[in-house]
C-alpha cells in the first residue's frame, strides 16, 4: 500500500495491521525519550488547505517521533479557487522532495486527485477531504475501541457502535462506517432523516432516527459534531431541538450500558450534541481519542514509508 | 460549373447509388458508376444529411482561450455537422442584436457550417429582465432559439412571458431545467454514491419538477417548449406524458448521457464533470429508449470546451462541461444504431431532420432527396477509432473518451455544395 485515502481501502488485515503497530508504537510515547530513528531521513509534508488543531498537530507530533523532517504548509489564504493552488502546490512539494503528503482538503476527492494525477511521487495521506472520508480518525476510533472493548487485540467482531449526528456532512462518520464494519463491528446510524445521505440505505450499517431506541444495545456511542450552520440551512429547526432530540446527556447516559464508552472526534459543541457532564464524565474517552491519535499515525507513516504493509493501494 | 459526385455512397445505409451535387443542391441520386463530373470516392460509406446541433458552446465571444468560432466551426465539420446553435453564455452574453449579428458574422467567416445563434431569454443571464428577443429574432442573426443555457429560467412568471413572446416571431424557448436551490454546490447525481463520495447531490427532480412545470406553462399558454439536455429517467416520462396529451414539447438529450454513467465519478476525475450529471444506468437505458421511440427528438452535444487548468484540478474547482462536437455520431452509432434502437434514417431524423426543425433552420434537415440542399455527412460505418484528445481540433482537450474505442468515422461533408471534409480532413 503507497497511499491512504479511504478506510474502505483497507482489508481486515491491513486495519489490524495498523493497530497492533499503533499499539507497539505507543510504547514509545510513554518513555522519556519519545523517540525512533526510524524515518530519519524522510520528509513528511503537512498540507492543510482547512484548519485543524488536532489532526495537524497529531501528525506533525507523530512524524517527528519517527524522526522525519516535518514542514507544515498552511495553504489556507492562498488563491485556490481556481484549483491551480493544489497542483501548483503539489509540483512544488515534489520537487522538494517529499516523501508523504499528509493532505486536509476542503473538496472532497483532493487526496485522490494528489495520489493519482501524476502530479507528486509519494504517499499520499488522506487527513480529511470535504464531507468524503477521514481514515486515521477512523483508525484511531477503532484504536481505542479495541483497548477498551477487545483488551487491545484482534479485531472488533461482535462491538456494537452507535454513531449519532450529522452523518450527512461527515467525514469521520463515512470512515468509521467502512472500517468498523471491516473489523466486524455492528455499526448503527442515528440521525434526524435531513441528515443522512440518500442511499444511506445501501450502508453496511443499520439506520434509525431514534436516539433512545439505539443506545441501551451499544458498547460505545459516538457523537458527531453538528455545526450552527446546518441550523440556518434548514436542516433542523433549532439547536434546542437537536439537542433534546438527539443530543446525549447524562439522563440518556444512564439508559446505556454501565461499560459502554463515550466517545467524540473534537471538535465539541459542549451543550449541543454533548452535555458537559457527560464530555467530561468517567465514561468519556475523548481526550484519550487524542492521544491514541498519535499513535495510529505514527503506524500509518511508519507502515506506508517503511512498505512493511501488505496489499497495494 | 461541375457536378459533385459521391460515387457509389449508401444514403441511409441503404442501396448504393451515384448522389451527384450541383448548384448547392442535390440534383439527383443515380445508378451507381453512373454519374459523371469532380468524382468522390464513396464506395459502401453511408451517407446522411448534414449533422444539425442544437446546442454547442463555442465561447466567442469572451473565452477564446478555451474555443472560437473558427476552431468549433471546425470541429463541428469534422464531426459531420453542417449547422451548429451557438449557445449565448458567452461574455458578453449573447442578449443583444449585436452580439448575435456578431456570432453570426463570425459563423459565415469561418465559413464550415451554419453558425446559428441562441439568444438569451433574460438579460445578462440573470434571470430578472426578459432580454431584447424581438430585436434578436430581426436582426440579421435571425434568431429563433432562445436559452440561458448554463442557467434555469426559474422564475414561473417569466418563463411564463418568454413562452408567449416568441410566439410572435415562430421562436422557441430552450430551458435548461435545474431547480435552482434544490441544486445548490451540487457536484454530481444525488443517490448512493454521491453518499459515499461525500459530494454535494444534485437530484433528478431538479430537473423533472421544472421540466413538469414547464410543460404545463407551455400547455397554459398554448406555446412551443424545448427541455435541453435531459438526463434522467423520470425526466422521459414527464415528456411523454406531455406529448400524449399534446403539449408542444420537445427534447434533446446529450450523447455523454446516452452512454456514460454516475460510476466514472469514483476517480474524482474532474473530466467527468458535466451539468446536469451523468446519471444511473437506469437512466442512460430510458434515455436511449426515448431517443428510439421519438420522446426524446434531438441529439445535441452540449458542446462545452475548457481550458486545461480548469479540469487539472480538485473536483469541486473544476468547471462543468465536456466535447461532443468530434464524438457525437460516433456514440449514437454506438448506443442508438449498433444496439438495434434506430437504423440510419432514424438517426439522421435525430441528428438532422428534428433539430433543424426545432430550430427554425429552414435551409438544414432536408434529408437527402433530389432538390434538397447538399448538406452531407458520409462516414464509414465499419471503421473503429481510438479517441486521442491531442488531435481533436477544438482548442480545448476536455473529452471524456480519452482512449475509448468508437465505432464509425466521417470521410467527407458537403455543406451548401460545397466539400468542408474530404477524407476524415479539412478540406
Amino acid at each position: 500500500m503507497k497511499h491512504l485515502l479511504s478506510a474502505g481501502d483497507l482489508t481486515r488485515d491491513d486495519a489490524v495491521l495498523i493497530l497492533d503497530t499503533a499499539s507497539e508504537l505507543a510504547t514509545v510515547t510513554d518513555r522519556s525519550v519519545k523517540k525512533l530513528p526510524t524515518l530519519r531521513g524522510r520528509t513528511v509534508v503537512n498540507l492543510f488547505f482547512e484548519d485543524s488543531t488536532r489532526t495537524r498537530i497529531s501528525f506533525e507530533v507523530a512524524a517527528k517521533r519517527l524522526s522525519a523532517d516535518v514542514i507544515n504548509f498552511a495553504a489556507k489564504g492562498s488563491s485556490v479557487s481556481k484549483g491551480e493552488s493544489l497542483k501548483d502546490t503539489a509540483l512544488t512539494l515534489e520537487a522538494i522532495g517529499a516523501d508523504a503528503v499528509v493532505i486536509r482538503h476542503g473538496s472532497s476527492g483532493a487526496p485522490h486527485r494528489l495520489a493519482r494525477a501524476g502530479w507528486i511521487g509519494g504517499s499520499v495521506i488522506n487527513a480529511g477531504d470535504g464531507t468524503h472520508e477521514h481514515p486515521t480518525q477512523a483508525l484511531l476510533d477503532a484504536f481505542t475501541l479495541r483497548r477498551h472493548l477487545c483488551e487491545g487485540r484482534g479485531d472488533l467482531t461482535g462491538i456494537r457502535v452507535t454513531i449519532v449526528g450529522d452523518v450527512l456532512h461527515s467525514r469521520v462518520a463515512r470512515s468509521n462506517v467502512l472500517l468498523l464494519r471491516t473489523l466486524g463491528a455492528h455499526v448503527t446510524v442515528v440521525a434526524p432523516p435531513t441528515l443522512l445521505p440518500l442511499g444511506i440505505s445501501a450502508w453496511p450499517c443499520d439506520v434509525t432516527y431514534d436516539i433512545d431506541s439505539a443506545l441501551p444495545e451499544a458498547d460505545a456511542v459516538m457523537m458527531l459534531r453538528v455545526q450552527g450552520e446546518r441550523m440556518r440551512a434548514a436542516y433542523f429547526p433549532s439547536a434546542n431541538e437537536y439537542s433534546r432530540s438527539y443530543g446525549l446527556d447524562a439522563e440518556r447516559l444512564r439508559a446505556m450500558r454501565p461499560d459502554a464508552i463515550v466517545m467524540h472526534p473534537g471538535p465539541m459543541n459542549r451543550g449541543m450534541e454533548i452535555s458537559a457532564d457527560v464530555a467530561d464524565s468517567d465514561r468519556s474517552v475523548i481526550v484519550e481519542q487524542v492521544a491514541n491519535g498519535v499513535s495510529v499515525r505514527m503506524a500509518v507513516l511508519y507502515l506506508l514509508l517503511g512498505g512493511d504493509m501488505k496489499g497495494q493501494g | 460549373m461541375t457536378a459533385l459526385v459521391l460515387r457509389g455512397v449508401r444514403p441511409y445505409g441503404e442501396d448504393p447509388v451515384d448522389l451527384v451535387i450541383e448548384g448547392g443542391v442535390i440534383a439527383e441520386m443515380s445508378r451507381s458508376g453512373s454519374a459523371s463530373g469532380h468524382i468522390v470516392d464513396a464506395d459502401g460509406l453511408v451517407a446522411l444529411p448534414g449533422l444539425v446541433d442544437l446546442h454547442t458552446h463555442l465561447r466567442e465571444p469572451g473565452r477564446e482561450d478555451a474555443e472560437t468560432i473558427e476552431t468549433g466551426s471546425r470541429a463541428a465539420a469534422l464531426g459531420g455537422f453542417t449547422c451548429v446553435h451557438a449557445m449565448a453564455n458567452t461574455d458578453p452574453v449573447a442578449d443583444t442584436a449585436g452580439v448575435v449579428e456578431q456570432v453570426w458574422r463570425l459563423g459565415q467567416r469561418a465559413g464550415l457550417v451554419d453558425v446559428r445563434p441562441v439568444g438569451a431569454v433574460t438579460a445578462g443571464l440573470l434571470g430578472e429582465q426578459m432580454a431584447e428577443l424581438g430585436a434578436m429574432a430581426h436582426s440579421s442573426a435571425r434568431v429563433r432559439v432562445f436559452s440561458d443555457d448554463g442557467k434555469c429560467v426559474h422564475d414561473a412568471v417569466l418563463m411564463r412571458r418568454a413562452l408567449e413572446y416568441v410566439k410572435a416571431f415562430g421562436g422557441v424557448i430552450a430551458q435548461h431545467a435545474q431547480e435552482p436551490r434544490l441544486t445548490e454546490n451540487a457536484q454530481m447525481n444525488e443517490g448512493v454514491l454521491s453518499g459515499v463520495l461525500g459530494l454535494t447531490g444534485w437530484p433528478s427532480v431538479a430537473e423533472e419538477a421544472i421540466i413538469a412545470r414547464d410543460v404545463l406553462l407551455a400547455e397554459h399558454v398554448g406555446s412551443r417548449l424545448h427541455i435541453c439536455h435531459v438526463s434522467t429517467a423520470g425526466s422521459v416520462e414527464v415528456i411523454r406524458w406531455a406529448k400524449a396529451r399534446g403539449i408542444d414539447v420537445t427534447a434533446e438529450v446529450t450523447p455523454h448521457h446516452l452512454i456514460l454513467t454516475e460510476d466514472l465519478v469514483a476517480s474524482y476525475d474532474p473530466i467527468y464533470k458535466v451539468n446536469p450529471p451523468l446519471r444511473t444506468h437506469d437512466d442512460v437505458s430510458a434515455l436511449r429508449m426515448a431517443v428510439a421511440d421519438g420522446t426524446i427528438d434531438a441529439i445535441a452535444t452540449d458542446h462545452a470546451p475548457h481550458p486545461h487548468e480548469d479540469k487539472d484540478c480538485e473536483w469541486a474547482a473544476a468547471a462543468f462541461g465536456m466535447l461532443g462536437l468530434q464524438t457525437a455520431l460516433s456514440v449514437a452509432q454506438h448506443t442508438l444504431v449498433e444496439s438495434g434502437l434506430l437504423d440510419w434514417r432514424g438517426l439522421a431524423d435525430r441528428m438532422s431532420v428534428r433539430p433543424a426543425r426545432i430550430g427554425g433552420v429552414q435551409t438544414q434537415g432536408q434529408g437527402l432527396e433530389p432538390g434538397a440542399p447538399a448538406h452531407v455527412c458520409v462516414l464509414d460505418a465499419s471503421a473503429r477509432w481510438i479517441v486521442d484528445p491531442e488531435a481533436v481540433a477544438s482548442k480545448s482537450r476536455n473529452t471524456p473518451y480519452a482512449s475509448m474505442e468508437l465505432p464509425g468515422s466521417v470521410r467527407h461533408v458537403i455543406f451548401g455544395g460545397i466539400p468542408t471534409v474530404i477524407d476524415g480532413a479539412l478540406a
